[in-house]
């Protein structure tokens, strides 16, 4: 595990980027057109406080509202081969990655935390849209085997929050093979019996949709989020069919049976805590085991349940009948 | 996306020629105008075919050892290429085709089904384009919607449960883009697809025979042996797509052929693919029943390989070649 060894100490973060400040303190909802206050906007997490339009919001911001006292740890990404295929468009890919990487102060579209939520430890891995789209090339795959390592590792859940546009065509071909290198990413939590939740945020689209985002055990989506594997000026070209209204919205894949809930924003923390709860503690608790069986001389539960005691049944069957 | 991008077909009646090949194209109709009149017997005719013969051959090998990536492009999706179904004919015995997904629908862009390979019993499935246009659209040009990977999952669930190899063909431009696909769940039938590829506990070998079209090829490319046509392509996303999202306009599809890297050869060097199978001249259209024995000569060898590992062994190998992928030096 040689990314444990390049393992950052843990250092807190929270709130040290918050989300841009417009310049005249004031910021319009892209839904109802009303005019937001910034610092209402960092209150509510981006969520229009009007009409409850969800908006992109950054990782760090999400985390600090997740983690219990906002107190989590990032985890350095491991290093991958930077633009392997020496791609270029109209700009070469290693100017676009530079980029983005001084607008957004991070190496690649990815961030993997670890911390607590409702007490208990969690790994958490979020993509940045305002990263190249929040694309996922080789960083975006190994950021997602480190994190399906860590939390096998610590024994934790994972859960993801992609942001994504698809894979990264400047990678080629690498970033196709994200889709199953994520996918057995998934497969280490599961084989190691932890949960892996996921919660669908605006935009999760192409390559992401169909690898780690739709493998989850359990998949939340925020409310209007776009979710789907062809965008739908592709749809509406390949076979110019106009498309039902609400198609691809978080609600449009709840009622089509896609994703099991849509979760407000600032409901995702409870919401998992609940659910985390239920697949981790699965037993009463122990002192309500010991005043049931208290004084009854009722033989452990568990050794019960663990032996069937087959050699007494025979005999009280046949008389029966 | 663009239509045309250059896939004009000359030449009419006789076979399918693509721009590129139009100075082929020529010589060969004039070789055609010429043996109509030697029926009337003429010596100096026969000489003058057997030299422009001569050639029509050069030239058709020297266009053909330095393809661009556009042109393979081409080359890949040639309507006249070898389709999964003609590979399933010439190299497979008693094949037993298999329907549907349980769930909601057969989908004919995959088939898939029961056969013998060289005496072992395997599970053999993939993307089926059609060779004319009735089959065409049977097949959706081999575009699967969800049913049709849902049931990939079903006959390799299958396949496991008798041990049978799972021998897979990819041809498909990609994943079919439609409303219904997407309300039924295209992206999850993927991903589970991938996941159940992955998870096999017996030995997955996966030939790109045309097109390697992003999601959809990979949901039943994730093999423990991956090998391509020499003129095949395997994208993220088609020149023309990535045309028009990165240079704003569908005619760079040239470009994005180039920078894109989806080359046998190119996927060789990044180590995505194992083995590049050698097509004849003037590619696979030309000569079927040459390039379909020298996949089925390919796959036997892997099948071999891979018969001899352990069901843990051989999902392991999957595991790590995946994992492993990009990791290190790596590089054009």
């Amino acid at each position: 595990m040689s990314w444990l060894t390049n393992f950052v100490r843990p250092k807190i973060r929270s709130l040290v980027e918050r989300p841009q400040i417009p310049e005249n303190l004031w910021a319009k909802c892209p839904a109802c057109e009303q005019m937001i206050f910034h610092r209402d906007l960092e209150t509510t997490q981006n969520v229009c406080p009007h009409c409850d339009h969800h908006m992109r919001v950054q990782p760090e911001v999400r985390f600090a509202n997740l983690f219990d006292d906002g107190v989590y740890h990032t985890i350095e990404l491991p290093k991958v081969a930077v633009d392997p295929l020496k791609f270029r468009d109209s700009k070469r890919y290693s100017d676009r990655l530079r980029d983005a990487q001084s607008k957004t102060g991070r190496t690649d579209a990815v961030i993997v935390a670890h911390g607590k939520i409702g007490g208990t430890p969690v790994v958490t891995l979020a993509l940045d849209f305002a990263f190249m789209g929040g694309s996922m090339g080789l960083a975006v795959g190994e950021a997602m085997v480190a994190a399906a390592e860590l939390a096998t590792y610590q024994q934790a859940p994972l859960v993801v929050f992609p942001s994504s546009g698809g894979a990264r065509m400047q990678e080629g071909i690498l970033s196709l093979m994200q889709m199953p290198r994520t996918t057995i990413a998934v497969d280490m939590v599961r084989e190691a019996g932890l949960p892996y939740l996921a919660v669908l945020t605006d935009p999760t689209t192409g390559g992401v949709t169909a690898s780690f985002a739709m493998l989850g055990d359990i998949t939340l989506a925020e409310p209007g989020a776009v979710i789907g594997f062809a965008g739908p000026r592709v749809i509406e070209s390949t076979i110019r069919e106009t498309l039902p209204d609400g198609f691809q919205k978080a609600e449009y894949l709840r009622d089509h049976g896609m994703v099991d809930m849509v979760v407000h924003r600032h409901e995702i923390r409870d919401r998992l805590i609940t659910i985390l709860d239920l697949l981790l503690h699965t037993q009463p608790s122990a002192e309500i085991v010991d005043l049931a069986t208290a004084g009854l001389d009722i033989p452990d539960e568990a050794e019960a349940a663990a032996d069937p005691e087959p050699a007494e049944e025979p005999e009280e069957q046949p008389a029966e009948k | 996306m663009a239509d045309d991008g250059g896939n004009h077909r000359a030449g009419g009646a006789m076979n399918t020629f693509l721009d590129f090949e139009k100075p082929i194209a020529e010589l060969e109709g004039k070789i055609k105008e010429l043996r109509h009149l030697s029926d009337d017997g003429g010596i100096n005719i026969v000489d003058e075919v057997t030299r422009l013969q001569t050639k029509a051959e050069r030239l058709l090998r020297a266009t053909y050892s330095k393809l661009t990536p556009w042109q393979k492009t081409l080359v890949a999706r040639h309507p006249d290429r070898p389709h999964t179904s003609d590979y399933i004919d010439a190299l497979f015995e008693s094949f037993t085709p298999l329907a549907g997904d349980r769930k909601y629908a057969e989908d004919q862009a995959i088939l898939g089904g029961l056969a013998r390979f060289r005496g072992y019993s395997v599970m053999v499935l993939g993307h089926e384009k059609g060779a004319d246009t009735e089959a065409r659209v049977r097949h959706n040009f081999g575009m699967a919607r969800p049913e049709g990977y849902r049931k990939v999952v079903r006959l390799m669930d299958l396949a496991e449960r008798f041990s049978l190899p799972v021998i897979s063909f990819i041809d498909t431009a990609g994943a079919y883009p439609g409303v219904g696909a997407e309300e039924r769940g295209q992206a999850e039938a993927i991903a589970r697809s991938t996941q159940k590829c992955l998870d096999l506990r017996v030995p997955l070998i996966s030939a790109v025979i045309g097109e390697g079209g992003s999601g959809g090829a990979i949901a039943l490319a994730t093999a423990n042996h991956v090998m391509m046509l020499e003129n095949a392509i395997y994208s993220v996303i088609s020149p023309e797509g990535c045309a028009s999202i990165l240079w704003r306009d569908p005619k760079h599809a040239e470009d994005a052929a180039e920078s894109l890297k989806v080359t046998a050869q190119d996927l060789l060097r990044l180590g995505v693919i194992d083995e590049v199978v050698d097509e004849p001249v003037g590619g696979a259209h030309r000569d079927p029943g040459a390039v379909v024995d020298a996949v089925g000569k390919a796959v036997e060898g892997a099948l071999r390989r891979l018969a001899a590992l352990s069901a843990g062994e051989v999902r392991a190998q999957r595991r790590t070649r995946f994992l492993e992928m990009g990791r290190g030096q790596i590089g054009i």
